[in-house]
């Protein structure tokens, strides 16, 4: 009751104070919110383009019909793939039709349909290297009827390049962007607790028990840090609605994402004060 | 009560603050700890209240020990010694009632009781009129009584005082001086440092241990039996008051 009272009692005595420290951790989480926002939607955009990765396994035409269902089924039980379509010569050629206008008199005039069927591959997510896109294209390759295999071997590389060092810099800026909200939260948080060092020495002063003087302090770290954190979403949300009305569509963080921001704004709030508290503990 | 024995206190690179210094302050005794700036007196109140740690040597305080008692036993100590500053260290935020509430508060005392003692604590030591004012509206004087008041929330049984008077007009300072010797009366054991020997020889009654670099030099009670080393100019101004 007392630690609650006290530590609410805080933020009425020095709401300047209070509130500055709050937004000083609602800022500092606002960089790292930016930066989430930032690297979800890169992601899911490298997604979308990973998605589009695939094996095109092109038959020779006269291939008889129960050949090519086992191949598909054989390559469909791989663990790697996700689902394997088949092409056949005529939605091969009406596809072209489709996709290549400016041939289709060409397409149109044809005696023999040139096209081979296909099966087209499409592997899990998270298994998209180009080593197991290699592996599965040379495991599709011993089919005597295959005709060539194709699958961008440069293209799947770069990609895959790209997501390398696109994930090695969002963790890196990641734990910078932490790293630096954590030193501006454990500087708010002192500067708080620095205002209140007399309060606490004179609670040693007079037979408190350390434990029952870290307490209301704790309480006061973790409403600041929440504080911050709802601050820092508001702020964030903020900028990705003006962005999405007024630049382009991008996606919202996912609420676990949000979550697990402002648990982190409360715990290193309590965390900081804990710190902080505890070197003029020492002090007396 | 207090029992300092073959105490010495060296601080890095500054020498030592205290030198194998050893008395007995027994209950309901009243003793100036007098000298210099400097001579120890304030290092001395800290080792009895175990802000600090001796290097060398005891401080058994109301039978806590300072070889024994840990950093997370020091607060029932605290609760048995009351100390009062020269500059009062009152919460400038909170009023005279509140200031001393706290103390009762921050101890663990029934939250039903706590503004009633407060109020009887403040009227013990003449304030109660001014139980609703922040320290910047009371004097000196009353200030130190709200923190003398502070210091007996929790019925110490000694009373540590720190050059209580050093900010503090004649007037006051008497005022102060005659609370210490009711609450000493009561049975309370008052330590109080000081410089000012002018205030030691209006109190002959009070047992004098005097400070000089560190070391006892003097201490009336042995002075009397000739048991001491050769007392200074002030030993002497008070063992005649």
């Amino acid at each position: 009751m007392y630690t609650i009272r006290e530590a609410i009692l805080a933020f009425r005595r020095a709401p300047l104070l209070a509130g500055l420290s709050a937004a000083m951790v609602g800022l500092a989480l606002f960089v790292v919110g930016l930066f989430s926002l930032a690297t979800y939607n890169l992601r899911l955009a490298l997604e979308s383009v990973e998605e589009r990765i695939e094996i095109v396994v092109y038959i020779r035409d006269g291939t008889r019909n129960d050949e090519i269902l086992l191949a598909r089924r054989e390559l469909s039980a791989l663990p790697e793939v996700l689902g394997v379509e088949l092409i056949t010569k005529e939605e091969a050629l009406d596809i072209a039709r489709r996709d290549l206008p400016e041939f289709g008199e060409l397409f149109t005039d044809l005696a023999v349909n040139p096209l081979p069927a296909s099966l087209e591959l499409q592997l899990r997510p998270g298994r998209r290297d180009p080593e197991t896109v290699a592996r599965v294209a040379t495991r599709a390759q011993v089919y005597p009827f295959v005709e060539d295999v194709q699958f961008g071997h440069e293209w799947v590389d770069k990609l895959f390049t790209l997501r390398r060092v696109g994930g090695l810099t969002a963790s890196v800026l990641g734990a910078a962007f932490a790293l630096v909200a954590a030193l501006i939260i454990g500087a708010a948080v002192r500067i708080a607790v620095f205002a209140r060092k007399e309060e606490i020495r004179i609670m040693q002063l007079v037979g408190a028990r350390n434990g029952f003087i870290r307490r209301p302090f704790l309480v006061e770290g973790a409403i600041t840090g929440l504080l911050g954190g709802l601050l820092a979403l508001a702020l964030t949300y903020g900028t990705f609605w003006v962005v999405y009305r007024y630049l382009f569509s991008l996606a919202w963080i996912p609420a676990d994402w949000a979550g697990l921001g402002l648990l982190s704004g409360t715990l290193f709030g309590v965390f900081a004060t804990g710190v902080a508290v505890r070197k003029y503990l020492r002090e007396v | 009560m207090i029992k300092l024995i073959h105490l010495t206190r060296e601080f890095q690179g500054k020498g030592k603050a205290l030198d194998d210094v050893s008395f007995h302050v027994e209950k309901g005794e009243f003793a100036f700890l007098t000298g210099h700036s400097g001579s120890g007196k304030t290092t001395t109140l800290r080792l009895i209240h175990m802000a600090d740690r001796p290097t060398k040597g005891e401080t058994r305080v109301s039978g806590f020990s300072s070889d024994r008692t840990s950093r997370r036993e020091v607060w029932k100590l605290r609760r048995r010694v009351g100390y009062v500053f020269q500059d009062f260290r009152l919460l400038p935020r909170r009023t005279a009632l509140e200031n001393v509430a706290f103390a009762l508060e921050v101890t663990g005392a029934r939250s039903a009781g706590i503004k009633p003692r407060a109020q009887r604590l403040l009227t013990q030591v003449g304030l109660a009129a001014k139980a609703g004012s922040l320290p910047s509206e009371l004097s000196g004087g009353e200030q130190q009584r709200v923190a003398v008041a502070r210091a007996l929330a929790n019925d110490p049984l000694v009373l540590l005082a720190d050059e209580p008077t050093g900010n503090l007009d004649d007037r006051a300072t008497r005022g102060i001086m005659e609370l210490f010797w009711e609450l000493n009366a009561r049975g309370m054991a008052v330590l109080m440092a000081t410089h000012d020997l002018e205030l030691v020889r209006k109190h002959p009654r009070a047992r004098v241990l005097e400070l000089d670099q560190g070391k006892l030099v003097y201490d009336s009670t042995k002075a009397s039996t000739g048991e001491s080393g050769t007392p200074d100019e002030a030993s002497s101004s008070t063992a005649e008051g």
